[in-house]
C-alpha cells in the first residue's frame, strides 16, 4: 500500500524562508506587471501614486501600494477585475455579499490546479489521506467552500460525500451509513449536527467520524473543545476568502499552533485597520493579502477585514509557512460602544463560559438620548434554562455582570426563544448596529 | 405523589401562549393546570397535562424550551383560612415554597394547589403527618 505523506508538498511548505521571500520577491514583480497591464482599476490605482510596476525592488515597497477594497470589486462587477479574457476563464464563483451585489471571482485551469493543491495540503496537514470519506456539508454552489474541499479531496485520493448543506436529519443518516470520517462544514454548523445528535440519541463513538475540517466563519478555541467532545474528532481551522482564492489560504496542522499560511502562493501583511499602517511581526491587526500566483483574478494587497497575528518561527510540524492565529473577528464586525472596542468574539467567549457550550446569539447596538445601549440576545437552550424564575434571572444577571467585567460595559442580556436569531446559510449574523439607521 | 409538570421557556410576545396550547391541542393534549410567571421580556409557562411526555416530545419538536419538574398536588379545604393554615404547617416545618399554582378542577369539595417544593420528600412527609391529603400524581393527570 502507497504510504500517504503527513506533508503534502514538503519543498514548498518546508521552504527555507530565505529562499521564500527570494520566491515572492520574483512572483510579485509579475504579478504587479500583469496587473499594471491587464486590470484597468490597478493601472488607475498605481497611476495615482505615480507607481511604475519596475519599481518594486524590495518585498518592503509593496507597504507603499494602494490597497484593494471590497468597495473596488463592487465598482468592477462583474468582471472588471480580470486579469484574463474570458476565454480563458473556466470557472466563476462569488462570494455571498452582506449588502449589495455579490463580489464575482473567476479562475483559470491553472487557478483551480494551484487551489486544489492549497486544500490538499492543509487536509493533509490535519491528517486526512486516501483512507478517509469526506462529508461535504457546505454548500455547493456560488460559494467556493464546498468546491474547494471537494477538489483536495480527490487530490489526496480520498472519498467524497458531495452532500451539501442542510437537511440535518439526512445529513446524519449518511453519516452512520457511508461511514463518514471527515467532516467538512462551519463550526456553527458541526454544532447543530451535535444537538440534532443529542436529540435522536446518537452517541459520536458510534459514527466513523474522526477530523473536522471548520471554516469559512470566525470560531474561538472553547468552541473547538466543545466540538471535539461532542463529534469524538479532532477539530481543525482553516481559512480563506472568495475574493482571494476560497479556502486552501491558510489551515491548521496537528500542532494546533495556528493555520499555516501559503507563502508560496500569497504574501500576508498585517495592518492597523484605522490607520492603515503596517504593523511590525508579532501585532494583531488586519490581515491584507497579495496573490503571488492568480492568473485571472489577481489581488494586490487586498483588506480582508479579519483579525488576526502571525507567527513566524518554524513550526514543529516542520513547515516554516508563516502561522495565522483563528482570526478574532472582522474589523467591520468591531463595534466601537462608549469608546470601547468590542468584538463579538469577546462576548462569545464569556458566554460560553457561563453556558458550558456554545451559545446562539446577537448584538443589537441601538442609540437612546445619545448613549450607546448594547442588548446581548441569546437564544435560550435546556442547559439555561431554568424552572425556577429566580435561579432563571440569576442566569441573566450573572451573564451581565461576567460580560461587564470583561469588556468594561455595562450590557444588557436579554434570553430568546431557540432558532429566533437569523441565520444566513449557516453563519450567524451576530451584530445588529442600528446607530447608523 | 409526585407529579411532573412541563415548564416552556417564551418570549413576552404576542400569541406564543396561544402556540403552546396549539401545539398541545393538535396533539390531543389535555391541559389540566398552568400558571406563567413572567419578566418584562420572557415567561416561564409550567402545565400539568394528561400525557407529560408526549407533550414535552411534541414542544420540543416545535422548537420550544422545555422542561421536566416534580411537584405535587395538594387538597386544600375551600373554606376561609384553609390556605393560610396549610402554609403556616409548612413554614413551620421549614419547608419552602418555591412557587404555587391553582389546579383547574376541584377535588370533591376541596381545592387542589400544585406546589413546588425546594425538597419535595421533606414536604411530602410534613404534608401527610399533619393529615393534609396529597393527591396521587396519576390521579391529578387523570382529574
Ligand atoms: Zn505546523
Amino acid at each position: 500500500m502507497e504510504q500517504q505523506p503527513t506533508i503534502w508538498n514538503p519543498v514548498a511548505e518546508c521552504m527555507p524562508r530565505e529562499e521564500l521571500l527570494t520566491l515572492q520577491l520574483g512572483q510579485l514583480q509579475q504579478t504587479l506587471m500583469r496587473v499594471a497591464e491587464n486590470v484597468p482599476c490597478y493601472q488607475g490605482k498605481f497611476k495615482e501614486v505615480g507607481f511604475n510596476p519596475g519599481d518594486l525592488k524590495d518585498l518592503s515597497d509593496l507597504a507603499n501600494l494602494p490597497f484593494t477594497t471590497k468597495e473596488d470589486l463592487r465598482l468592477n462587477y462583474p468582471y472588471g477585475m480580470f486579469a484574463v479574457p474570458m476565454r480563458d476563464v473556466v470557472r466563476i464563483h462569488s462570494s455571498s455579499g452582506t449588502t449589495g451585489k455579490p463580489t464575482v471571482v473567476g479562475y483559470t485551469k491553472a487557478d483551480l490546479a494551484s487551489w486544489t493543491e492549497l486544500v490538499a495540503r492543509f487536509m493533509t496537514a490535519a491528517g486526512v489521506t486516501n483512507e478517509d470519506i469526506i462529508h461535504i456539508a457546505f454548500g455547493y454552489g456560488l460559494f467556493t467552500g464546498a468546491f474547494g474541499l471537494h477538489y483536495g479531496s480527490e487530490a489526496i485520493g480520498a472519498s467524497v460525500i458531495p452532500i451539501s448543506g442542510g437537511n440535518t436529519d439526512k445529513q446524519l443518516m449518511i453519516m452512520q451509513d457511508y461511514r463518514s470520517s471527515v467532516l467538512v462544514c462551519t463550526p456553527s454548523y458541526a454544532l447543530t449536527i451535535a444537538d440534532r445528535m443529542e436529540k435522536q440519541g446518537i452517541a459520536p463513538e458510534s459514527l466513523a467520524l474522526r477530523v473536522g475540517l471548520f471554516g469559512a466563519e470566525p470560531w474561538s478555541e472553547q468552541m473547538r473543545v466543545e466540538i471535539e467532545n461532542r463529534l469524538g474528532v479532532i477539530a481543525t481551522d482553516n481559512y480563506g476568502l472568495s475574493e482571494v482564492m476560497g479556502p486552501g489560504v491558510a489551515g491548521e496542522c496537528l500542532c494546533k499552533a495556528g493555520m499555516h499560511l501559503a507563502e508560496d502562493q500569497f504574501i500576508a501583511e498585517i495592518i492597523d485597520p484605522d490607520t492603515c499602517e503596517v504593523l511590525p511581526e508579532g501585532s494583531v491587526g488586519e490581515l491584507v493579502l497579495t496573490s503571488l500566483t492568480k492568473q485571472a483574478f489577481p489581488m494586490i494587497r487586498y483588506r480582508t477585514r479579519d483579525i488576526t497575528r502571525l507567527h513566524y518561527e518554524t513550526c514543529d510540524c516542520g513547515r516554516t509557512f508563516a502561522r495565522m492565529e483563528k482570526t478574532r473577528g472582522r474589523s467591520d464586525d468591531m463595534l466601537i460602544i462608549k469608546g470601547v472596542n468590542v468584538f463579538p468574539t469577546q462576548i462569545e467567549e464569556v458566554l460560553f463560559q457561563i453556558e458550558g457550550c456554545q451559545p446562539h446569539y446577537q448584538l443589537v447596538v441601538e442609540r437612546e438620548n445619545n448613549q450607546d445601549k448594547l442588548e446581548v440576545q441569546v437564544e435560550v437552550n435546556e442547559k439555561i434554562f431554568f424552572d425556577e424564575m429566580k435561579q432563571q434571572r440569576a442566569f441573566v444577571t450573572e451573564a451581565e455582570k461576567k460580560i461587564h467585567s470583561a469588556l468594561g460595559l455595562s450590557v444588557k442580556v436579554k434570553l430568546v426563544e431557540p432558532s429566533s436569531i437569523t441565520r444566513h446559510e449557516g453563519k450567524a449574523c451576530r451584530v445588529f448596529d442600528n446607530r447608523k439607521n | 405523589m409526585k407529579v411532573e409538570q412541563i415548564s416552556i421557556f417564551i418570549e413576552n410576545k404576542s400569541g406564543r401562549l396561544a402556540e403552546v396550547s396549539g401545539v398541545l391541542g393538535d396533539a390531543g393534549i389535555n391541559i389540566r393546570a398552568l400558571s406563567l410567571a413572567d419578566t418584562s421580556d420572557f415567561g416561564i409557562l409550567r402545565l400539568i397535562v394528561n400525557d407529560t411526555d408526549k407533550a414535552f416530545n411534541v414542544l420540543r419538536e416545535h422548537n420550544f424550551t422545555v422542561s421536566k419538574t416534580e411537584v405535587i398536588g395538594v387538597e386544600v379545604p375551600d373554606s376561609p383560612g384553609g390556605l393560610s393554615s396549610l402554609l403556616q404547617t409548612l413554614d413551620k416545618n421549614n419547608i419552602n415554597v418555591e412557587y404555587m399554582y391553582a389546579f383547574v378542577e376541584r377535588s370533591g369539595d376541596n381545592a387542589v394547589i400544585i406546589f413546588r417544593f425546594d425538597d419535595v420528600d421533606a414536604a411530602i412527609d410534613v404534608l401527610t403527618k399533619n393529615s393534609i391529603r396529597v393527591i396521587e400524581g396519576k390521579k391529578l393527570t387523570s382529574i
